[in-house]
């Protein structure tokens, strides 16, 4: 479904993804992950189109999709919940929701059956469905923005770091939906910095370390793997 | 045709009429001092909303908003002025001084000065819009000097001392009111309907977080560049209405003060909120008049208000709300509440 070929990305001098070549196949579940700094957002952004990579190619469904627009990708079926949520702060959570779904928004029947699945998916936030999304916990802010990239019915989804800042339960209730929404046929790529929990839920994953990749597999084997273990999972 | 479609063309019909009415009824029993003040009022409140529609609802910092006001209003008198007694000579129906040639000429010279300043917007806003903040408001405020040094400098326009003589063809009617409230109205319910649809909230999303809002496939540039370019043809259309019902207008009447006090309105009317910005439409165009009598000290005073205004109410007249008749209820309701309130306390 997506295919990275020889990805850069620079900020001025900087240069923060060097020739990243990964891929990511129809149902799967594929995690990237890495240390603070080492491209992870990066990579997310250059394939939303958000930034724009200064080598490489980014083959969505066989076409290269490099210098498209961020907003028309997701017409094409590519959605994200952003680095930081970025909710929409003063706008009530149904009104975020409904953003996700901006581009059906004159499908309404559509879209109140689409608001009904991702409340059913994260209950807390029906019962928050009209406060202001800024005074939501940051955990029920990371639902809203996952549930907002839902909305846009997605066939491959891009989460960055849904974990940061959840207590234990939380994360582990987070990582069971990802799986929920996998099943239910979204294809996702998910960048995360608690590896053990992202390499359990994945198929496969790939390890990022200053702008490269240096390791890639199935989702068990890097689990088992003495590297791994040892850099990412403290053991 | 769709009965909805009917009934609000029925309703559009009505207001327009008891406009019209109230209008007629105003010029003839109100005092000319006050019906001027109404009408600067009334030019004031169409300008706040115009660029509301930028600075609240989009979010985009632009401090310029007199350029297009002059722009409107220039390109409006010229049309009248110097182009149509032009064809006057050939087309008998653009003479003025009848009614209907009233009419007609001032509905072209709207076109003219809402498009020229549509126009204009769209020309600064494109490249410009895809600055931020700060950048974005020095270079708006920047393009509003330029206009105003534009005008000083066309003989064709008057240089300085601008275009007067414009005959009336506003007041003439009666209808002077008629004109700047109905522009007032439409601007407002432009606004108000945009508000209350989907895609008035992918406007929203604009300026709560741009990035979020690309991400989600709202295309923001156009979104910014739309809102620019409306709120731009609303202050043309204004100052179309300031010259024709003023008879005269200069580049002096379009500084960077005029630019300065519209923002202003519109950062007290509380984000995004229109009928705020018509509420500080009126109070800052009123104010400076009431305190007429303190001559010397009129501005300080008024100064000193507006700052009195700000630490008191930060979020803004209204905040993010909407007058309407639910806050008229709620507030009559609030009022009968309290006298039993009292009552327990004693
Ligand atoms: N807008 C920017 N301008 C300059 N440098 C940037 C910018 N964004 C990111 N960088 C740099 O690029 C590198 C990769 O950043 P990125 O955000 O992709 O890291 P990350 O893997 O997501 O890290 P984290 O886990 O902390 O979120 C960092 O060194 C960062 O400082
Ligand atoms: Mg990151």
């Amino acid at each position: 479904m997506l295919s990275i070929e020889g990805l850069e990305v620079r900020y001025g001098a900087i240069r923060a993804l060097n020739n990243v070549s990964l891929e990511v196949r129809t149902g799967e579940i594929v995690t990237l992950i890495g240390a603070n700094g080492a491209g992870k957002s990066t990579a997310i952004r250059a394939i939303s189109g958000l930034v724009q990579p200064s080598r490489g190619r980014v083959l969505y469904q066989g076409h290269d999709i490099v210098g498209t627009e961020a907003h028309k990708l997701v017409g094409q079926g590519i959605c994200q919940s952003p680095e930081g949520r970025r909710i929409f702060a003063n706008l009530t959570v149904k009104e975020n929701l409904e953003l996700g779904a901006y581009l059906r928004y004159t499908r309404r029947a559509e879209v109140t059956a689409d608001m009904e699945r991702v409340l059913e998916l994260f209950p807390r936030l029906k019962e928050r469905i009209a406060q202001l999304g800024g005074t939501l916990s940051g955990g029920e802010q990371q639902m809203l923005a996952i549930g907002r990239a839902l909305m846009s019915r997605p066939k491959l989804l891009l989460l960055d770091e849904p974990s940061l800042g959840l207590a234990p339960f939380l994360v582990q209730q987070i990582f069971a939906i990802i799986e929920d929404i996998n099943r239910q046929g979204v294809t996702i790529l998910l960048v995360e910095q608690n590896a053990f929990q992202a390499l359990r839920v994945a198929h496969r994953g790939y390890v990022l370390e200053t702008g490269d990749l240096t390791m890639q597999g199935k989702a068990s084997d890097l689990l088992e793997d003495g590297r791994v273990r040892q850099a990412y999972l403290g053991r | 045709m769709a009965p909805w479609l009917i009934k609000r063309i029925l309703g559009l019909c009505g207001g327009a009429g008891c406009l019209a009415a109230l209008s007629i009824l105003l010029s003839r029993n109100l005092e000319t001092y006050y019906y001027l003040v109404l009408i600067q009022c009334g030019i004031a409140a169409t300008l706040a909303v115009s660029l509301n529609l930028i600075n609240g609802i989009t979010g985009q910092f632009s401090i310029g908003h007199a350029g297009f006001y002059a722009v409107g209003a220039y390109v409006g008198a010229a049309w009248t002025v110097l182009w149509r007694p032009v064809l006057a000579h050939h087309l008998s129906f653009l003479e003025i001084g009848v009614p209907q040639g009233d009419i007609l000429n001032l509905l072209i010279a709207l076109v003219f000065g809402a498009c020229a300043a549509g126009i204009t917007g769209l020309i600064v806003g494109a490249p410009s819009l895809r600055l931020r903040g700060d950048y974005l408001a020095i270079l708006t405020l920047g393009f509003g000097e330029v206009i105003r040094v534009i005008l000083l400098n066309v003989d064709a326009v008057g240089g300085a001392r601008g275009l007067s003589g414009i005959p009336t063809l506003v007041s003439s009617g009666d209808l002077a009111a008629f004109w700047v409230f109905g522009s007032l109205c439409l601007v407002t319910l432009l606004t108000r309907n945009l508000m209350q649809s989907s895609r008035g909230l992918s406007w929203l999303a604009v300026r709560e977080d741009e990035i979020a809002a690309e991400a989600m496939g709202v295309d923001t540039t156009r979104v910014k560049v739309t809102a620019f370019v409306i709120g731009s043809m609303f202050a043309g259309a204004a100052g179309v209405l300031y010259a024709h019902f003023f008879t005269g207008i200069s580049p002096d009447i379009f500084g960077m003060d005029v630019s300065i006090m519209i923002t202003t309105m519109v950062v007290l009317a509380g984000t995004g909120s229109a009928t705020g910005a018509i509420l500080a439409g009126f109070v800052l165009t009123a104010l400076p008049e009431v305190f007429r009598f303190l001559k010397d000290y009129r501005m300080l005073i008024f100064s000193v208000t507006l700052i009195v205004i700000m630490l008191t109410r930060p979020q803004g007249f209204l905040g993010n709300r909407e007058l309407g008749f639910g806050t008229f209820a709620r507030l009559w309701k609030r009022l009968r509440r309290s006298p039993a309130v009292s009552g327990n306390a004693e």
